[in-house]
């Protein structure tokens, strides 16, 4: 049984592509499913991911398509890839991704190619061929069995906990394939630039929600968020009301978070966001209405004027 | 230019569902339904390209039972013009959904499909990228802006970093995102008038589809829950708990 796993990258402020943290979890699920891990890295000059990839504790290949159609992640030519390099002789038993907007994006297309269903963000390996996943915005958990030849699954981040990003030494293969549809092109990115901690990968969390006002009044939350070495992250009111931009939205339909602390500030606590962040280890709810529904899920809640209670939390740690 | 809108009948976004006790699945009888809110965007979106004159029929289809009809009318209110329902009482997966509606595409031969990014009950987030892959289509995911323009498309994608732009020929796939757009209510009058627009009913084996699955859900369970904490005082004691007692900071 061999397992590809698709590296997902991202670019940073110095224009350099780095290997996106997720992907160190996704290879944590595939080696719960037990079986040799290949890690295919797609894009053009994404030559300091593929090292990082060889890096990674347990990988013991990783390929590398590097061609001017796979720049971007164009799903148009990368599934026809991943769909290829699957059927060769000797091809694999699974291919997985992390649930990140890249595989969201890429992996339906495989599974499709290969005419199997795709298993969406998993939470945990049952099985070679068993997984349990949320559904409904986590209010159940379904445990599926695939009988697909090649099973095709993307993996939630906060299911898994990350393997080691060294100790490895995967020997590095070019894949000299290049598929190009034609169909589309990239046109421009609009990326945040933030000196703080991703937020699918920091340790702790502070999020706003429609309790802030306005995007100005965020500053007080970003205050604490540098003391704390903390993400901000914000509710789905919050970003809708253009307090603040859509990529810190945490919850069903945005990023899935799970931190060691997570500091609720003037979040009410709709279904759709306790759905990102329900599976943080500890919740602090800040909200001065003592019957929001965030008070039901938090370890600690405090009844207060976020205005005063922010701003004191901040210079008392 | 045709444009084809695919919705899917779904648990109200309101309703706290509940696990059967059986573990079967989530308990559905007398639970209020309706268009998932994705596709509620889809339809939208489609009205919105209509009225700037760049559509010029929107013909809106659904997989599903046929209560589906239901949300089909509410399409055709918001101001879809016809609309095809391919009915099926079993629970479909993303796969089968994609492949009628690759039959439906081969049919009608839209130049755009909008779809909703993901269905709020099983959260898949698939079938828009599989009938991209079934018909050789760009896709333009998780769209937040689409500005048809001569013979392609510009979608602004809400992904994790941020925005980004894709260009696609036509014909091409969009799913639409949260902020695409704010959907309308539809009026009375044009509910009355819907109920008079055509509704074609098909089934499966009529498109000569396939709809065999390579995934059967064992057990379906309620997740483990998070029981409320306690309230503190201050500030003060909220930083003495988090220190000495969580040991989170």
């Amino acid at each position: 049984m061999t397992i590809l796993v698709i590296a997902d990258y991202s670019t940073d402020q110095q224009d350099n592509k780095v290997l996106a943290p997720a992907t160190l979890n996704t290879v944590a699920a595939a080696a719960n499913i037990g079986g040799d891990i290949h890690v295919l890295v797609a894009g053009q000059g994404a030559g300091a991911v593929a090292e990082a990839a060889a890096k990674i504790a347990g990988v013991t290949k990783v390929l590398v398509a590097d061609n001017a159609a796979y720049a971007h992640q164009l799903p148009e030519n990368v599934a026809p890839l991943i769909a290829a390099l699957a059927q060769e002789a000797g091809g694999y038993s699974h291919i997985l991704a992390a649930a990140t907007s890249n595989g969201k994006n890429i992996l339906p297309r495989v599974a499709a190619q290969l005419d199997v269903d795709q298993i969406s963000e998993i939470i945990s390996v049952e099985s070679a061929d068993t997984f349990k996943r949320p559904i409904y915005a986590g209010n159940a958990i379904a445990t599926v069995q695939s009988s697909a030849a090649i099973k095709v699954i993307t993996v939630r981040a906060t299911g898994f906990d990350p393997v080691a990003a060294v100790g490895g030494s995967a020997a590095v293969e070019v894949v000299a394939a290049v598929h190009d549809a034609d169909t589309s092109s990239f046109v421009g990115e609009e990326l945040a630039k933030s000196d703080r901690p991703e937020l699918t990968a920091a340790r702790i969390v502070v999020s706003g929600g429609r309790g802030m006002q306005n995007g100005d009044n965020f500053k007080h939350l970003y205050a604490l968020a540098d003391k704390l070495g903390a993400g901000v992250g914000a509710s789905r009111a919050a970003v809708d009301a253009g307090f603040v931009p859509n990529d810190m939205q945490v919850g069903q339909t945005g990023k899935i978070v799970a931190p060691q602390l997570y500091i609720a500030v003037g979040i009410s606590g709709a279904i759709q966001h306790l759905a990102g962040m329900k599976d943080s280890k500890v919740i602090v709810a800040i909200n001065k209405d003592e019957e929001a529904p965030i008070f039901q899920v938090a370890d600690y809640g405090l009844v207060a004027d976020l205005f005063e209670a922010v701003p004191e939390l901040q210079q008392s740690i | 230019m045709k444009v084809l809108v695919a919705i899917k009948r779904v648990v109200d976004y309101n309703v706290k569902v509940r696990v059967k006790a059986d573990n079967s699945g989530v308990d559905l009888a007398n639970v209020k339904m309706s268009m998932n809110p994705f596709c509620e965007i889809a339809v939208e979106e489609a009205v919105r390209l209509k009225e700037k004159g760049v559509a010029t029929e929107i013909v809106v289809v659904s997989i599903g039972p046929s209560t589906a009809q239901e949300q089909l009318r509410t399409a055709l209110a918001l101001g879809a013009d016809r609309a095809i329902l391919v009915e099926s009482a079993d629970e479909l997966n993303s796969l089968a959904v994609a492949k009628l509606l690759k039959a439906v595409v081969d049919k009608e031969q839209p130049q755009l499909v909008i779809l909703g990014k993901q269905a709020i009950d099983s959260d898949n987030n698939q079938t828009g990228q599989m009938l991209a892959a079934l018909t050789g289509y760009g896709q333009g995911t998780f769209a937040s802006k689409v500005e048809v323009s001569g013979d392609s498309v510009a979608v602004t994608r809400e992904v994790d970093g941020g925005g980004q732009t894709v260009s696609l020929k036509l014909p091409a796939i969009v799913t639409t995102d949260l902020r695409l757009n704010e959907p309308r209510y539809a009026s009375l009058p044009n509910i009355m008038k819907a109920k008079k627009k055509p509704l074609e009913v098909l089934t499966a084996h009529a498109l000569g589809v396939s709809t065999a699955s390579t995934t059967k859900t064992l057990k379906v369970e309620a997740p483990a829950a998070r029981s409320a904490g306690i309230k503190v005082k201050s500030v003060a004691e909220l930083v003495e708990k988090l220190k000495n007692e969580a040991k989170v900071i």
